[in-house]
C-alpha cells in the first residue's frame, strides 16, 4: 500500500550541473520561503496556541519527500507510504490520525496539511505544515485527557483524506470534521492559515523553477541534500565513538498514579553510520502519555542537536538520513501499539531531547548542557461566562533554561523554537481571569559555574466557575544538572480556594472544578545548573541574590555568604567554599536523590503521593 | 529671504541640503561625519554651506536634522540607568519578557541574552491594580510608593519609568505615581507608559518606555547643545528632528520622545526617495539605500511609505511606528568568504567597514569585499571620486582569488558569484518588504541610492522586475533632501476590544474627535499652525480571535453612520488580498491611530538642459572592458554632470559623479529625464 502520483509529464529529471552561485540562490530561496510560510500563518491563525505561541511547524520537501527547509525533518515518506491512493495535481492532503502516518504527527490535535507542488504536470516538491489545534473534540476540553486509555477517546482522527481534489474543495468533509470539535472557528480558522501557509510555498517552489529551470531547481536540491550529508558525515566520524555511550531519564508519571517511566537510548558508531537504540525503554503506558515517535524525526532532532553543539553553521535538511539509524522496540512508550491513546505525549518529546543532549555530551562533557525539558507544561481553563458563551483556554507554560556550556540559563523561557507567551493584559482583556503574579521563582535554577533559570510562578485568579486541566512533568524527578551542577527545583502546582484552604493538585489532573475567587499557583521546573557553583564569581551571585533571582539562603549553595546590605561576605565565603568543596558532585550528571528516596521522601516533599513502580504482563512487554 | 536646511549624519558623511524657500534654489555640501560628537560635523557643515550660499544662520527659517544619535546609544549602550515602577506581581516583566529563545529548535543551548534595559535591581513593584476594563481594583498607597521609590534612589537610577498593569484603559494610576516621583525626584526625568504607548501588552509597553527612558539623556544633551550652539549663532528659526515614521518633531518634542528618534537615519533616504519619485512622475517605489556595511529596503505606495508598528535597532524591538525599513547587512564593504565544511559562498554579514575598509581602499584591508568584487568585474573605475582616490585593481584581484580558489572557478566567475549573491541577500529584503506583504515587486519602480546603491540597482531591478530602475540626482545626499522636504507629525493610538457589531459608531466618532483634538494641540504646540493640519484615521482590525491586526484608513467625517459596515467590508477585502481567503467571522477593533500632519515643503527639483539625445559629448572614457553575463564586453564611461535631459545611454555603461557609480547592465537602456533622473529599463526584443 502506498500512494501513487499521477503525472501527466513522466519525462525523468535530468541531472544537470548546477553552478555554485546558483545552487546558493536556490538554498537562500528556500529559507526564505520557509520564513514566509510561518509569516502567513502568524498573521491568519485564529487560536492563541499557534498565533501567539507558534505551535506549528513548516516543511518545503523535494518531490521525493525529503526536507529542504523546515525545523522537524520529513514526514512525508511516511504518509507516502501508507496512503492508498492516487495523488495528482491540485489535491491537498488533510490528516491527523497519528497512526495512518509512522507518527508523522504525533497527537491528534495537530492537523497536517501536504501540498504536491506540480510544475508542466510533473511532481517538484510538497509543501507541508501542522498546527495544534485547540480543541478536537473528546473527552475534555483541550483534547489532551491524561485519563484516556484508547485513541478513541481523544477527539476526532483524521485520516489521510483529500480536503481538495483536482483543486476542488471538499467542505461537507471540513463540516463534519469542525462539528466534531469544540472550538469550531479557531480550528476553521487555522486550517485555512495552515493552507495559506502551504500556498506560500507551493507559490515559491513554482518560481524558483520558472526562474532556474525545473531540472536545475530538482538536482540543485539534490546537490544541497547532499552537501548536508557530507557536513554531518564528516561531524559524526569526528564527533561520536564506536564504544556505546547510554543515557536514561524518566517521565515522572502517567497521571494515573503509576510511574516513572523510562526512556533509555544507547548511541554508537558502525563505520560512517549512528545508531540509535532506544531498547530498554519501558513498554507502552495503559493512559495517554505514549510518545509515537517518527523516526525521521528523530533523525532530524539528533541532527539539529548536533549542530547546534558542534558547529551551528551547517544548514540542515535530510540529506543525511542515511547516515543515523534509529530503532525503537515494539509496544514500548516509543512505539505504542494501536489504538494505545497518544495525546499526551508532550512530556515523553520532551524528555527526548534531554536524552539526546546527555548523549551527545557524554564524550565532551564541555559541550554538555544541563537538563530543563520538563515538557510544554499546558493549562486548561474552560467554561461559559458572563454572556453565556463558551470560552476555552489552552495555555502553555514555560520554564528554567538550564544552564549551558556558554552561560547562565535564562529565566522563564521556551526552550520550543519560535514558542513565546500570550501578553497578560491580553488574556485579562479575553478571558474571565486575572494573573496575580507571574515571575520566575528564585533558587528555582540549579546552581553552578552558569546556573540553571528559574522557572515561572503564575497565580491564576479565576473568576468564572469552570474547569481546569494541567499536564506537567518534572514534578517527581529533578532535571539534572552536569559537571558539578545542582539539579533544578521540580515543578509544583496548587490552587488556594476562596475559603482560603489549599489544596496540592497533580501534575497532570483533568476535570478539575474551579469557582470565582479560587487562585491557582502554577510553578514550573527549573533548569539545571552546569559545572562547580563555587567557582562563581561570588559577585554575579550577590547581583541574584540583589536581583531576587536567588536568594541569600540560595546562595549558600553557591558557598556565597551574602550580607544584609547585600554585599560578598568575603571572610564567610572563602571559608564556606573551603567546606563545601568535598560535597560537588564529581560524576558527570547530577540527578539528585535516587529514586529511592525520591519515593521515600515524596509525600513530604510534594504534598502528593509518590508514583507505584508500573508492571507489565509478558504480552506487552 | 528664508532658507530650509537638511542635514543628515550618516556614519562616514554628514550631508547637508540648502534650499531657498522661494525660489527653489538648493545647494549641497557633504562634511566628514564627527562620531564622537556628530553635532560637531553638523555645526561645521552648516557654516560652510551658509557661506556657499552667502548668508548668515540668522536666514535659516527652518533646520531639519535626521540623526543616528538614538540609535548609537542603543547599539553602543550608552544608555541611562533605568529605574522601572511596575506593578505587584510584575517586577520581572522585562525578565520573562515573552519567552521567546530566537532561532530554531535547540537555539537555547548558544542563544546569548542580551542585557535588560531596566536592571532588575532598578525595578520596584507597587501596590494598586486596574482590571482589563479601567476599573480601580485596588488603590494605590503612598507610604508605598515612598517606600519604592526610596529603592531607586539608592541604585542611583537616572531616568525613571513608570508602567503599570492595564494602564492602557485608564491612566489616572500612572499620572498619580508621576506625580510623587517628579516630587520626590525633582531632575530625573520620569516617562510615563500610558503617554508613551496606551496599548494593551504589559512587556511592550514596559519596554518601549523604558527605551525612551534610556536613551533620554543622551538625546537631551545632543539637542540642547546643537540647539544652544545654533542659537549662538543667531540661528531662531524652527529646529526639528525626524522621526522614525518620516515625520518632523520639534528638537523640544524630541527630548521628551526621544524613542520615535531610533529609526530617524534610515527614514532620511526614505522621505528623499519619496520627494525624488515625485520629481520623476512615479507613486510606486522600493527603496534600495545602500552603503558600506548595509543596505535598507522600503516600500511607498502611492506616494506613501509603508510604516510598521515595531522599531528594530539591534536586540531591540521597541513598538513605536517607523517606516518598515528592512535592513540587510549587505554593503560594499560585506566579505565573501567560503566556508571550509559547507564549501557554500557566503557574502557578510561581516564587513571591512571604513578601516580598513576593502581591499582596494589600500588602507590594509586584505579581505574579499563586494566593492573588489565590482572593480575585478571592472564597474568600478579605477579613479573615484572625482580622481582623489585611486582604488588597487591588484589589491581587489588578489583578494577575490580566494574565493575563486576555495570555490575551484575562475576570477571572474568568483567577483560575478560574489555580486550575485549579495544581489540576492537584497532581493531577500525587497521580498520581506513586497512580496510578503501582498505587493508584486513587478508593480513598482526601484530607487537607488546612497554609496552603493547606483551600482546594484539594475540588477536588482532585474531580480525583482522592477522598471524603470531610478537612479536620482545626487543620490549620495538623497537623505539630506528627505530631512528637508518631509512634514511635521504627530501621532496617537488607543486601544480597542470590541466586536464592530457590538459598537456604536456615533460614541467612536466622538471618541476619534477627542483624540484628534489631543493631537493637534500637540502638534500647535510645536508651532504647526492649525489651518496647516492635515488629520487621518487608521483602524487596526481583524476577525475576532486573530493575533494580528490589518491597519485600514478610515474617514472620520460621518463614522457615525456607515463607517462600522466600511471597515468590516475593507477588512474582507484586504483579507482575501493578503492571504488569499476571507472568513465569516465578527470583525473586532483592536485599535485606533490618529496621526495629524503639517503642510508639505514646497521644493521642487530645479530642471537640467534639454540635450539631443546623444550622450557622446558626456563619455569620459570611450571603451572600458567589464565582465558582465560570462564574458568580456566593451563599455563606455560617461560623466553624469555632463549628461543632458533626453540622453539616452545603452548598456553596458558606466556613468560616474561626485560620490557614487552608476552601472547599466547589458540589454538595458537609460533614459535621463528633465530633472537629470537616470531611468533604467531592459530593451524591449
Amino acid at each position: 500500500m502506498a500512494a501513487r502520483i499521477i503525472q501527466k509529464n513522466t519525462t525523468a529529471f535530468k541531472t544537470v550541473d548546477v553552478d555554485p552561485i546558483s545552487l546558493d540562490l536556490i538554498e537562500n530561496a528556500l529559507k526564505n520561503a520557509r520564513d514566509e510560510m510561518d509569516a502567513t500563518l502568524f498573521r491568519t491563525a485564529m487560536s492563541p496556541g499557534i498565533r501567539e505561541q507558534g505551535d506549528a511547524f513548516p516543511l518545503i520537501a523535494d518531490h521525493s519527500g525529503l526536507m529542504l527547509a523546515g525545523q522537524f525533518g520529513s514526514f512525508i515518506q511516511g504518509f507516502l507510504n501508507n496512503f492508498d491512493g492516487e495523488i495528482e495535481e491540485g489535491d491537498i492532503i488533510w490528516l491527523s490520525d497519528p497512526y495512518a502516518c509512522e507518527g508523522a504527527v504525533s497527537h491528534a490535535n495537530d492537523w497536517l496539511i501536504l501540498m504536491p507542488v506540480f510544475v508542466e504536470e510533473r511532481l517538484v516538491g510538497w509543501g507541508a505544515m501542522f498546527g495544534h489545534m485547540t480543541d478536537v473534540g473528546g473527552m475534555v476540553p483541550g483534547s489532551l485527557p491524561t485519563n484516556a486509555t484508547s485513541i478513541f477517546q481523544e477527539g476526532i482522527r483524521v485520516p489521510p483524506v483529500k480536503l481538495f481534489k483536482k483543486g476542488v474543495k471538499n467542505d461537507d468533509l471540513l463540516k463534519i470534521v469542525l462539528h466534531q470539535c469544540r472550538m469550531p472557528d479557531w480550528a476553521g480558522a487555522d486550517l485555512n492559515a495552515i493552507v495559506a501557509a502551504c500556498r506560500m510555498a507551493e507559490r515559491r517552489v513554482i518560481e524558483m523553477c520558472e526562474r532556474f529551470g525545473v531540472d536545475s531547481y530538482i538536482s540543485a536540491t539534490n546537490l544541497l541534500l547532499d552537501r548536508n550529508k557530507r557536513a554531518m558525515g564528516h561531524l559524526i566520524e569526528t564527533s561520536i565513538g564506536e564504544e556505546p555511550v547510554s543515557f536514561e531519564d524518566f517521565v515522572c508519571d502517567d497521571g494515573r498514579g503509576f510511574g516513572p517511566y523510562k526512556i533509555k537510548c544507547t548511541m554508537w558508531r558502525e563505520g560512517g553510520k549512528v545508531i540509535l537504540d532506544w531498547e530498554g525503554t519501558d513498554p507502552q503506558s495503559e493512559s495517554s502519555i505514549n510518545f509515537l515517535l517518527n523516526e525521521n524525526m528523530l533523525k532530524m532532532f539528533f541532527g539539529i542537536y548536533m549542530i547546534m553543539v558542534f558547529d551551528p553553521q551547517i544548514l540542515f535538511n535530510d540529506g543525511f538520513y542515511d547516515l543515523v539509524e534509529v530503532r525503537i522496540p515494539d509496544g514500548s512508550l516509543l512505539k505504542p501499539k494501536f489504538p494505545a491513546a497518544l495525546s499526551c505525549r508532550t512530556h515523553a518529546l520532551g524528555r527526548i531531547f534531554d536524552v539526546l543532549g546527555a548523549l551527545l555530551g557524554q564524550r565532551a562533557p564541555e559541550f554538555l548542557s544541563a537538563a530543563g525539558f520538563s515538557s510544554s507544561p499546558h493549562l486548561m481553563y474552560s467554561g461559559y461566562d458572563e454572556n453565556d458563551e463558551w470560552f476555552q483556554l489552552f495555555q502553555i507554560g514555560f520554564g528554567g533554561i538550564p544552564g549551558r556550556p556558554f552561560g547562565d540559563g535564562t529565566d522563564g523561557h521556551s526552550l520550543w523554537p519560535g514558542f513565546t507567551n500570550v501578553p497578560n493584559e491580553f488574556l485579562e482583556a479575553y478571558f474571565p481571569l486575572r494573573i496575580e503574579k507571574y515571575e520566575s521563582i528564585a533558587d528555582s535554577g540549579g546552581a553552578g559555574l552558569f546556573r540553571g533559570g528559574n522557572g515561572i510562578s503564575i497565580h491564576y485568579h479565576f473568576l468564572e466557575k469552570g474547569t481546569i486541566a494541567i499536564h506537567d512533568d518534572r514534578w517527581f524527578i529533578y532535571p539534572w544538572g552536569v559537571n558539578g551542577g545542582t539539579p533544578g527545583q521540580r515543578s509544583a502546582k496548587a490552587i488556594v480556594r476562596v475559603d482560603g484552604s489549599k489544596e496540592i493538585l497533580p501534575s497532570k489532573c483533568d476535570d478539575i472544578e474551579v469557582n470565582k475567587g479560587d487562585v491557582l499557583i502554577y510553578d514550573t521546573w527549573g533548569g539545571g545548573g552546569w559545572g562547580n557553583p563555587l567557582e562563581r564569581d561570588p559577585e554575579l551571585v550577590a547581583l541574584d541574590v540583589k536581583r531576587g533571582l536567588v536568594s541569600k539562603k540560595g546562595a549558600k549553595r553557591y558557598g556565597v555568604v551574602v550580607s544584609k546590605k547585600g554585599k560578598v561576605d568575603t571572610e564567610a565565603t572563602s571559608k564556606l567554599r573551603g567546606e563545601m568543596a568535598d560535597s560537588i558532585c564529581t560524576e558527570v550528571f547530577n540527578y539528585g536523590p535516587d529514586l529511592e528516596t525520591l519515593r521515600k521522601n515524596c509525600k513530604k516533599e510534594t504534598g502528593l503521593e509518590a508514583p507505584i513502580q508500573p508492571t507489565w504482563d509478558k504480552k506487552s512487554a | 529671504m528664508s532658507y530650509r536646511l537638511g542635514v543628515d549624519v550618516g556614519g562616514t558623511f554628514t550631508d547637508l541640503l540648502l534650499i531657498e524657500d522661494e525660489s527653489g534654489k538648493t545647494y549641497r555640501s557633504k562634511v566628514p561625519s564627527t562620531p564622537s560628537d556628530p553635532s560637531q560635523a553638523v555645526l561645521n557643515g552648516t557654516k560652510r554651506i551658509c557661506e556657499m550660499a552667502g548668508i548668515t544662520a540668522k536666514e535659516l527659517s527652518l533646520f531639519m536634522h535626521g540623526t543616528t544619535v538614538a540609535t548609537n546609544a542603543v547599539l553602543e549602550n550608552k544608555i541611562a540607568r533605568v529605574g522601572l515602577i511596575t506593578t505587584e506581581g510584575y517586577r520581572q516583566v522585562l525578565q520573562v519578557a515573552r519567552s521567546l529563545v530566537p532561532g530554531g529548535l535547540a537555539a537555547w543551548i548558544i542563544w546569548q541574552r542580551p542585557p535588560i534595559l531596566a536592571p532588575l535591581e532598578c525595578t520596584v513593584e507597587i501596590k494598586g491594580r486596574l482590571d482589563s476594563h479601567g476599573k480601580v481594583l485596588r488603590e494605590l498607597s503612598e507610604k508605598n510608593i515612598l517606600k519604592q521609590i526610596k529603592k531607586l534612589k539608592a541604585e542611583k537610577v537616572e531616568a525613571v519609568t513608570i508602567c503599570l498593569f492595564n494602564s492602557f484603559a485608564n491612566n489616572a494610576h500612572e499620572k498619580q505615581v508621576e506625580e510623587i516621583v517628579k516630587r520626590e525626584m525633582p531632575g530625573i526625568p520620569v516617562s510615563v507608559s500610558s503617554d508613551i504607548l496606551p496599548e494593551k501588552q504589559e512587556y511592550e509597553r514596559a519596554l518601549t518606555t523604558v527605551a525612551n527612558s534610556a536613551v533620554r539623556p543622551t538625546v537631551a544633551a545632543y539637542v540642547q547643545n546643537l540647539r544652544n550652539e545654533l542659537r549662538a549663532q543667531n540661528m531662531d528659526g524652527q529646529i526639528n528632528l525626524l522621526r522614525s515614521d518620516g515625520g518632523l518633531m520639534s528638537s523640544e518634542q524630541s527630548e521628551e520622545l526621544p524613542v520615535a528618534l531610533l529609526m530617524s537615519g534610515p527614514a532620511g533616504g526614505v522621505t528623499g526617495a519619496l520627494w525624488a519619485a515625485k520629481n520623476a512622475g512615479y507613486d510606486n517605489i522600493l527603496t534600495l539605500d545602500m552603503g558600506g556595511t548595509s543596505t535598507d529596503v522600503s516600500l511607498i505606495e502611492n506616494g506613501t511609505p509603508r510604516l510598521t508598528r515595531d522599531t528594530e535597532v539591534g536586540d531591540l524591538t521597541v513598538r513605536t511606528s517607523s517606516l518598515d525599513v528592512k535592513t540587510v547587512g549587505a554593503g560594499g564593504g560585506s566579505i565573501a568568504h567560503v566556508p571550509e565544511i559547507t564549501q557554500a559562498l557566503r557574502v557578510g554579514p561581516e564587513s571591512a567597514g571604513a578601516v580598513p575598509g576593502p581591499a582596494c581602499y589600500g588602507k590594509g584591508g586584505e579581505a574579499p569585499t563586494v566593492t573588489d568584487a565590482n572593480v575585478v568585474l571592472g564597474y568600478l573605475p579605477e579613479s573615484l571620486l572625482g580622481g582623489e582616490m585611486k582604488l588597487d585593481v591588484e589589491a581587489s584581484k588578489k583578494a577575490v582569488q580566494t574565493v575563486a580558489d576555495a570555490l575551484g572557478i575562475s576570477l571572474m566567475e568568483a567577483a560575478a558569484g560574489i555580486i550575485d549573491i549579495v544581489n540576492e541577500n537584497i532581493f531577500g529584503a525587497i521580498r520581506l518588504v513586497s512580496v510578503r506583504q501582498g505587493y508584486d515587486s513587478r508593480d513598482f519602480a526601484l530607487m537607488g541610492f546612497g554609496g552603493g546603491g547606483p551600482l546594484q540597482a539594475n540588477a536588482i531591478g532585474k531580480l525583482a522586475q522592477s522598471w524603470p530602475v531610478i537612479i536620482p540626482m545626487a543620490p549620495g545626499v538623497l537623505c539630506a533632501y528627505g530631512d528637508a522636504t518631509t512634514r511635521m507629525r504627530a501621532e496617537m493610538a488607543r486601544s480597542f476590544s470590541t466586536r464592530l457589531d457590538r459598537t456604536d459608531g456615533v460614541a467612536l466618532e466622538k471618541t476619534m474627535d477627542e483624540m484628534a483634538e489631543e493631537v493637534r494641540s500637540q502638534l500647535s504646540s510645536q508651532g504647526v499652525p492649525r489651518n496647516e493640519h492635515e488629520v487621518q484615521f487608521e483602524a487596526g482590525v481583524r476577525y475576532q480571535g486573530q493575533g494580528f491586526e490589518v491597519v485600514l484608513p478610515v474617514r472620520q467625517k460621518g463614522f457615525g453612520k456607515t463607517g462600522l459596515e466600511d471597515l468590516a467590508n475593507a477588512l474582507h477585502k484586504e483579507h482575501e488580498k493578503l492571504f488569499t481567503f476571507r472568513l465569516e467571522l465578527p470583525v473586532e477593533l483592536v485599535n485606533l491611530r490618529v496621526t495629524v500632519l503639517g503642510q508639505e515643503a514646497n521644493v521642487s527639483a530645479g530642471k537640467i538642459t534639454k540635450g539631443d539625445g546623444k550622450p557622446d559629448k558626456a563619455s569620459i572614457v570611450k571603451t572600458t572592458t567589464v565582465w558582465m553575463d560570462g564574458r568580456k564586453q566593451d563599455a563606455i564611461i560617461y560623466d553624469r554632470d555632463k549628461l543632458k535631459a533626453g540622453d539616452k545611454i545603452k548598456g553596458p555603461a558606466i556613468i560616474t559623479e561626485m560620490d557614487s557609480t552608476t552601472l547599466i547592465l547589458s540589454d538595458h537602456i537609460a533614459n535621463i529625464d528633465d530633472f537629470g533622473n537616470i531611468l533604467i529599463n531592459p530593451v524591449k526584443k
